[in-house]
């Protein structure tokens, strides 16, 4: 964990000069930039309908047609497949956000007032941490019925512990710094303190979990679809588009080549970049 | 020593307390109505409002989680609403198998993980370490059950060579049930092989550059014996935290690649569970499960002391 | 205690491993079973264990006609209310304990009286069954019933060891023990089941395998992996989709039978707020969807022309099926004017279907095929446990569900299309039908049930409180070794007979 010892928040370009200078995080900010592009262009692409069927051509192998090959329904899988970006960046960037809502303001509360509001909130985190995350996130979106929404919330919520924790562990250890010893000193209030001193400097470790917990929450996205858990038909997103391409892995294997290649390639994306992050906001040089 | 370990039991029990309060409340919350499918096709009301009341199904819902909190306490998690098999006794059965691929998969990824990372910290900045870091890269990345997916159309529809899904018990046939464990093992041990390889390489390279290695080095000694029995060493520890609360994740990670492999292990149990609306099973197992992993966290933290000699000798 | 049970189990799993496996049969099947006790068993796939593990009193012949099996013979009292049945005198249970009328009894009293029995309905019209004889016994009903014999031919009618039933109760589940040609052995939920030969069984020269393994294997590209690398002997259910590369396979083998039940979209008429919609109050809005429908090509995307399309509770292949009303073609032009007349230019609907790719498949085929009447469908899939209760409340404007079968037509409509019936989510009610259908369960004579059941399916077909889509075909591929094999329409496998070469 990086030990931010910096009394102020670093320099915004000190760090995107690193991050530039640091190669596998310009591939990975490419490679997320580019599904993103896709994702936000697919209503003006030329690509076919991603609902509209064709009994004639139902599973026909990757063609000058349909490039990457129709599934099921006799579907355009590219046209599918640009589509299920969207919904599976869509979760990605979701979830996070909804987890970062919730787990930032309670790990600033617990690590700043400490004492028992901190017990309290630290055994829950530890009570939901020692549920797995994927079953968390099964339960959830089971209760909360199956759709996309649903999911996001699901696996936003699972995640929630996640930042409580390392947000607690951050405010820890800036708390004590000479600058919130001298905010609260001129007798600021508790919120200003802690939006205005804390959390800018615990911000920067929060940041890049975020960027690899994206990638973490597009997989479970994916294997809550795949479990029919998550988007629902005739809506694709990658995961759904997987749990039906098992039906068809020997007559149609290019229906489940595809989706899985999707995610891979996005998530190793959010990966690179969440690496190439971390360096470039860790004081220690490797 | 005894005072810390202690200490960490008296913490670890009014989490538990809470686990399985969320366990509980998480399953009531399900939606659909188990008692209608228990019915049968048939749905006769009369059955209906017996099944009702077998399983406390009218009662107030602090007064079911009061119920069920005693039986566990009593060592009875209840019975399968599908199957009417005893819950512990189901997970008694289930708990081998998954424990089983877990080891293989923890296997794998440590003879896979270590020594590429060291390899590529003593290497840092090669080629090899390049490589390596594009691999335990892609472990991260890939979905494992899409992964699970490829190979079995690979290797089981396609080639033939091993079985695409089951499981034998070693004791019953070890040769069957190595076979049929290979491929969800290494499905399952590719992600962790990743993470274990990345913290074995940057505690490495944490190591290398401390100044004992460098004396080491300077003093002559070759290059093996250095990395091996200084710095490897000391490299080590963080390793054996980290592996120790990996293999309570691991539980969690066999959730898709059992029900993928149709391996009748844990995660398979608790996912039909969950669409089965088994109640009293998903509670068990959920419990089970976090149980587990605080007993691995336990685990982790006294190794942690045990193997730090600075630790241990402060206590 | 339990420790020793399992390692009596373990080593006996691995005397028997080595001792006789030419001769094991190993069927991959689509779900793990429920509760292995046939009064508390619910599921299709337990019936297929069952078929092996217990007799029935009476059995049936491919074309659904009913044959000895426990009962020799059987004679109805004139005003049909009294059931006499010679039985055969040479059984035992698995346990040793002898097959009588007592026996009989003993297991009609437990099917109506056991709290936690699910066959209490299928017996609803028997009052008493009193052995009349050492080998006789005697169903004394409190109103004639067409359908008991065939309730006898299922799960009502199959023999539990009334010794064991009294000691075990409940527990009967986990190690239960009937008269069939094969007996328990052991069950590892989600894993496997394995039965192996009973010698003491009346026809135990007709079964040839000393084993059967039953292994629940859901996914079906897993499952023919199993049969094609020789792990399996026999799947059942396999997909349509792997159907042509199973009849290409020269080392395998493949049985078809149309089912007994038929899969639908059931519609809300009468089950509260959700009914008040133009579906479910204008006929003419359902019979637009209806005809929007092209079932035959449902039956070629989505089950590779493997399945029957279907418009009626019964399939076409059925005595029962009124063949002057075949599955109507799709007519979109009359779709659209049915909607105009009823004063729509289109309508929203939703429809719930179970959470799994072949029913999503289907009702998006339906989708499409519907939008281009007009009708716009928006599919919320649930889980099956969500389905029902959705469905029970009335919170559905349309539900895709369906019905396994049952040997006799009562069982496929009586529930669902009278005013009181147990399964009726729709709500329909007409005094016609009801009048219909209750006279046909109490006539013994086929041609006036037919007749009846003619009757009602037309004013259902007008009224369409259930759209019929297609009739599912029970699909099995097997190693081209296994012979003999005959398909049944209810979908069980039946191993007299069948060798392995």
């Amino acid at each position: 964990m990086s030990a931010l010892t910096d009394p102020q928040p670093r320099a915004t370009s000190r760090i995107w000069g690193k991050l530039s200078r640091n190669k596998s995080a310009l591939v990975g900010a490419t490679v997320v930039i580019v599904f993103i592009a896709l994702a936000l262009l697919a209503p003006v692409l030329p690509i076919a309908d991603p609902t509209g069927t064709d009994w004639g051509a139902i599973r026909k192998p990757p063609s000058v047609a349909a490039w990457m090959g129709t599934d099921e329904l006799g579907r355009d899988v590219l046209a599918r497949m640009i589509w299920g970006a969207r919904a599976s960046l869509l979760a990605g960037v979701v979830s996070v956000l909804i987890a970062v809502a919730i787990g930032v303001p309670f790990g600033l509360i617990a690590g700043y007032f400490g004492g028992w509001t901190d017990s309290i909130i630290s055994r829950v985190t530890e009570a939901l941490l020692a549920m797995p995350f994927l079953i968390m996130a099964i339960a959830l979106a089971a209760f909360l019925g199956p759709s996309l929404t649903n999911a996001m919330i699901a696996i936003g919520l699972s995640a929630v512990p996640i930042f409580i924790r390392l947000t607690r562990g951050q405010v820890l250890s800036v708390k004590t710094e000479d600058y919130v010893e001298g905010a609260r000193a001129i007798g600021l209030g508790h919120v200003p303190i802690m939006t205005r001193y804390i959390l800018p400097n615990v911000f920067p470790p929060i940041l890049v979990q975020a960027t690899l917990t994206i990638a973490t929450a597009i997989i479970a996205e994916a294997a809550l679809s795949f479990l029919g858990l998550g988007q629902q038909p005739p809506a694709p997103s990658w995961g759904s588009m997987l749990n039906t391409a098992k039906n068809f892995l020997s007559q149609a294997p290019w229906m489940a080549i595809w989706p899985g290649a999707g995610i891979f390639l996005v998530v190793m994306g959010f990966n690179l970049l969440g690496d190439g992050l971390r360096d470039a906001l860790d004081p220690r040089e490797h | 020593m005894l005072l810390f370990i202690l200490r960490r039991i008296l913490i670890a029990i009014p989490t538990l307390i809470l686990v399985s309060m969320f366990v509980f409340a998480l399953q009531k919350l399900l939606p659909g109505d188990p008692i209608l499918v228990m019915a049968g096709e048939d749905r006769d009301p009369e059955v209906i409002a017996l099944l009702r009341e077998k399983y406390r199904m009218n009662d107030p819902i602090m007064m079911q989680y009061l119920y069920w909190a005693g039986g566990v306490l009593r060592g009875d998690l209840g019975v399968s609403l599908r199957t009417n098999e005893p819950v512990l006794s189901l997970i008694a059965s289930k708990l081998p198998v998954t424990i089983q691929l877990a080891v293989m998969s923890m296997l794998f990824a440590l003879f896979i993980g270590i020594p590429a990372g060291i390899l590529s910290a003593v290497r840092k900045g090669t080629w090899v370490d390049w490589l390596a870091n594009l691999v335990a890269l892609s472990g991260l990345s890939i979905p494992n059950f899409w992964l699970g997916l490829m190979l079995i159309l690979l290797v089981s529809v396609n080639l033939g060579w091993l079985p695409a899904s089951g499981y034998e018990s070693p004791f019953v046939d070890l040769k069957k049930s190595l076979t049929t464990m290979i491929m969800p093992a290494f499905v399952l041990g590719t992600a962790l092989a990743a993470t274990l390889m990345r913290h074995t390489r940057s505690a490495m390279l944490g190591v290398l550059q401390a100044d004992y290695v460098r004396t080491a080095r300077a003093k002559g000694l070759r290059g093996r014996v250095v990395v091996m029995k200084h710095a490897f060493r000391n490299a080590v520890l963080p390793v054996v935290t980290l592996t120790a609360l990996l293999f309570g994740e691991l539980l969690a990670g066999a959730v898709l690649t059992e029900q993928i492999f149709t391996i009748p292990g844990f995660g398979k149990l608790i996912v039909d569970a969950v669409f089965n609306r088994d109640y009293a099973v998903v509670q068990g197992v959920v419990l089970c499960t976090a149980v587990g992993f605080i007993v691995m966290n336990l685990i982790a933290d006294v190794l942690y002391m045990l193997l730090n000699p600075r630790l241990r000798t402060a206590q | 205690m339990k420790t020793a049970k399992l390692s009596t189990v373990l080593l006996a799993s691995v005397a028997m491993t080595t001792s006789a496996f030419a001769a094991d049969l190993r069927i991959g099947l689509q779900e793990d079973p429920d509760a292995l006790d046939t009064d508390q068993a619910r599921t299709f796939v337990g019936r297929i264990v069952f078929e092996s593990l217990c007799d029935k009193l009476v059995n049936i012949t491919p074309a659904l006609e009913f044959v000895p099996e426990l009962a020799t013979a059987w004679a109805w009292s004139d005003d049909g209310l009294t059931l006499i049945m010679q039985l055969r005198d040479d059984v035992v249970f698995h346990d040793g304990t002898p097959f009588d009328a007592k026996a009989v009894v003993a297991n009609i009293d437990r099917s109506k009286t056991l709290a936690e029995s699910r066959r209490k309905s299928e017996l609803a019209s028997v009052e008493s069954a009193t052995a009349t004889g050492p080998h006789e016994v005697t169903f004394s009903l409190a109103s004639p019933d067409a359908t008991l014999i065939a309730q006898l031919s299922d799960r009502a009618g199959m023999m539990l060891s009334p010794t064991a039933a009294a000691e075990k109760g409940l527990e009967l589940a986990n190690d239960p023990v009937c008269s069939g040609p094969y007996k328990f052995v052991e069950r590892i939920q989600q894993d496997r089941i394995v039965l192996e030969k009973f010698a003491g069984h009346y026809n135990a020269d007709s079964y040839s395998f000393d084993r059967l393994i039953f292994l629940p294997i859901p996914d079906t590209t897993v499952r023919l992996a199993n049969l094609r690398s020789g792990d399996l002997d026999m799947l059942e259910r396999l997909a349509p989709s792997d159907a042509p590369a199973v009849r290409a396979d020269a080392n395998l083998a493949f049985a078809a039978e149309t089912s007994l039940g038929y899969q639908g979209i059931t519609i809300n008429v009468a089950n509260g707020a959700r009914s008040e919609g133009p579906l479910g109050q204008d006929k003419r809005v359902r019979q637009a969807l209806s005809l929007a429908i092209d079932r035959e090509v449902i039956n070629q995307v989505v089950f590779e022309g493997t399945y029957t399309a279907g418009n009626q509770p019964f399939a076409p292949t059925s005595p029962w099926y009124d063949q002057s009303n075949p599955v109507p073609p799709r007519d979109v032009d009359a779709a659209k004017a049915l909607l105009a007349e009823a004063g729509l230019d289109g309508i929203s609907i939703e429809v719930q279907a179970a959470n799994n790719p072949v029913q999503l498949q289907l009702m998006q085929v339906v989708q499409a095929m519907a939008a281009e009447a007009g009708i716009d469908i928006s599919i919320r899939a649930t889980e099956f446990a969500t389905l029902l209760q959705e469905q029970t409340a009335g919170n559905f404007d349309g539900s895709q569900v369906g019905w396994s079968g049952r040997t006799d037509p009562d069982g496929n409509i009586h529930a669902f299309m009278t005013c009181q019936g147990g399964l009726n989510d729709s709500k329909f009610c007409s005094a016609e039908v009801d009048a219909l259908l209750n006279e046909a369960r109490l006539s013994n004579d086929p041609a006036d049930r037919k007749a009846k059941y003619d009757a009602a399916n037309v004013i259902l077909r007008d009224e369409m409180p259930i759209i019929y889509l297609y009739h599912q075909t029970w699909l099995w591929a097997m190693s081209n070794k296994v012979q003999g094999f005959t398909a049944y329409p209810d979908g069980m496998i039946r191993l007299a007979g069948v060798t392995m070469q």
